[in-house]
């Protein structure tokens, strides 16, 4: 069964002063299992943020169905709790939404929300700062005091924290530098590894060449390609005709190969680029590479 | 003359508790000097907390020190009568587009900077068509900044700056929401900003790749110049970058384990195109 599945989803905005609706989605499918990792990636304006709206029932479809484990979730199957309960969404720069006074309190809204005591809700706060990395020390404190990149995962704490199966990200990374991008990453991963269904979109393909085992590439409100990142990656002149690009190493592989050194093309990480050319040079690579 | 020239800068935040008693302070920038010359291109590296942020923001007034002066282009922003000529000098593109757009319509959020200067109504005209063209954004000019992604109103609050054509132009993590091309065009426009037109550019960002084509790169560490100088210099320095909390780019980082791994490379590649080149020679060295 699957966890989540668009069925020919169609979704048109209103057009304003007399003007034609803008179509930001057109006849969208495709299913989502449970524990897959799924990077959506497509320019600005493709329609992603679009997509991901309509995951949790924000934006209802104009026609086609958004299927929540095989209910739909417009037709009243699903109440707005529910919903939540299943579907964790973390917008774009989701600190913008801290309200509470001390860290500790926003994160709990979350579970109160979703009915659970207080005292229930202050463990799956704790347990889910816990799990972003925020010290105990914070919990008192005021989330604005916080630097910006704390301030993002006290927010992404609050949606862990109602304990979402699957979780929805819109550009998680969006304005952090490398490294707390890179453990934000990394964290995304291990939730996986746990069960938890990710669907994430980005405009770093480095990062989610790495993470994902799946990519659905979106133009002009269309899938055009859902496939292995591998696969999606190797096909490095179509993303470029659609404002994309491929991770800096499959360009590097793909010049070496076409200059006649025989490099495993599917290389998408540093890692794997270093042992696909030490390899090639007949060197012995320091460690295994393998991809999961 | 130098367009900027800092003296002795430090800005602290005063972190409370429920009641309003100061908990701790914060330094975010602690006793900072330096110049910064017309016409250059200067990025400003460093991690989330460096106080990058907050030194962008006392260099157009936003924020006047509280200890030390911070002067623009002859112009004390301490004194209060100099905040809007020195605006009117230095636009400002900040990271989330959607602080930044006001109006309902795109080409009206475009023309709201120069019409609060007094530009004539045909030369807002103007300079509203030619920003848009500039950010390739002309066929939303009668969109509703709300109906577009975060990369187009992006483009559209830079387009807003253009129109006021400003003699120093500070983007503070301009690409945070760009996709791949956007992030390299939006590049480019800067460059060709800085190199046809003369502006003075000051780009904050974290990441590397954007600041190679800069003059000059500074680099940022708990309110302090860490490091500063050209390009090749700055990045050289691999372990020092890594010490103060960035990443070098991808390519870098294979040249580096090639290189350990006995592969024969030059030190300091930055760049994909030029590794490729290297690996290219080293493997018809290495007799293939």
């Amino acid at each position: 069964m699957s966890v989540l599945r668009f069925e020919d989803v169609s979704f048109e905005y209103a057009g304003s002063n007399g003007e034609l609706p803008v179509k930001a989605l057109d006849h969208v499918m495709f299913s989502v299992e449970k524990g897959e990792f799924i990077g959506l990636i497509g320019h600005t304006g493709s329609g992603k943020s679009t997509m991901i709206q309509h995951m949790n029932g924000l934006l209802r479809p104009t026609s086609g169905r958004v299927l929540l484990m095989d209910k739909d979730l417009a037709d009243g199957s699903w109440t707005r709790q529910q919903i939540c309960a299943h579907i964790g969404l973390v917008f774009q720069y989701p600190e913008y939404q801290l309200f509470a006074p001390t860290v500790l309190e926003d994160v709990m809204f979350g579970p109160g929300n979703l009915g659970m005591s207080e005292e229930e809700a202050r463990r799956h706060a704790e347990q889910a700062l816990e799990r972003v990395g925020i010290q105990e020390d914070k919990y008192e404190r005021s989330p604005f005091d916080l630097s910006g990149g704390e301030k993002r995962r006290v927010a992404l704490a609050g949606v862990l924290a109602m304990e979402p199966e699957i979780l929805v990200l819109d550009e998680p990374g969006a304005g952090l530098d490398p490294a707390a991008r890179r453990s934000l990453m990394e964290l995304f991963m291990q939730l996986s590894h746990e069960g938890i269904t990710v669907l994430c979109s980005t405009h770093s393909m480095e990062n989610i060449a790495e993470a994902a085992s799946r990519i659905l590439v979106v133009d002009k409100g269309r899938i055009v390609m859902d496939d292995t990142p591998a696969a999606v990656f190797s096909r490095i002149g179509e993303l470029e005709a659609l404002g994309l690009a491929a991770p800096e190493m499959t360009y590097i592989m793909r010049d070496l190969r076409a200059a006649g050194i025989p490099v495993d093309l599917t290389a998408l990480t540093v890692e794997e680029a270093a042992q696909a050319v030490l390899k090639a040079f007949g060197k012995q690579a320091g460690q295994d590479g393998e991809r999961r | 003359m130098s367009f900027f020239d800092i003296s002795h800068l430090s800005c602290r935040f005063d972190v409370k508790d429920e009641n309003g008693d100061v908990l701790m302070t914060n330094t975010a920038v602690d006793d900072l000097s330096t110049r910064i010359e017309k016409g250059t291109f200067t990025a400003i590296l460093g991690t989330n907390g460096s106080g990058k942020s907050t030194l962008a923001r006392h260099l157009n007034a936003l924020l006047v020190p509280d200890e030390g002066t911070v002067i623009v282009d002859g112009m004390n922003t301490a004194d209060a009568d100099n905040l809007l000529p020195v605006r009117e000098k230095v636009g400002m593109v900040f990271q989330n587009p959607d602080n930044q757009i006001i109006a309902s319509v795109v080409e009206e959020d475009v023309g709201f900077g120069p019409e609060n200067i007094s530009v004539p109504t045909d030369e807002i005209w103007k300079r509203v068509a030619d920003s848009l063209q500039r950010v390739g954004m002309t066929s939303f000019r009668r969109y509703s900044p709300n109906k577009l992604s975060g990369g187009q109103k992006q483009r559209v609050a830079i387009a807003g700056i253009l129109a006021m054509k400003p003699q120093c132009m500070i983007l503070d993590e301009p690409t945070a929401m760009l996709d791949p091309q956007g992030r390299r065009s939006l590049i480019d426009t800067v460059v060709e900003l800085n190199h046809r037109e003369k502006v003075t550019i000051v780009l904050i960002t974290h990441f590397i790749d954007e600041a190679v084509r800069a003059d000059r790169i500074i680099v940022m560490h708990n309110g302090t110049i860490r490091m500063d100088g050209a390009p090749r210099t700055v990045l050289q320095d691999e372990q020092k970058l890594a010490q103060l909390g960035l990443e070098l780019p991808q390519a870098a980082k294979l040249g580096a384990m090639l290189r350990e791994g006995g592969i024969d490379l030059p030190a300091g590649i930055l760049d994909g195109r030029e590794l490729t080149d290297e690996i290219i020679k080293a493997w018809k060295r290495a007799g293939h």
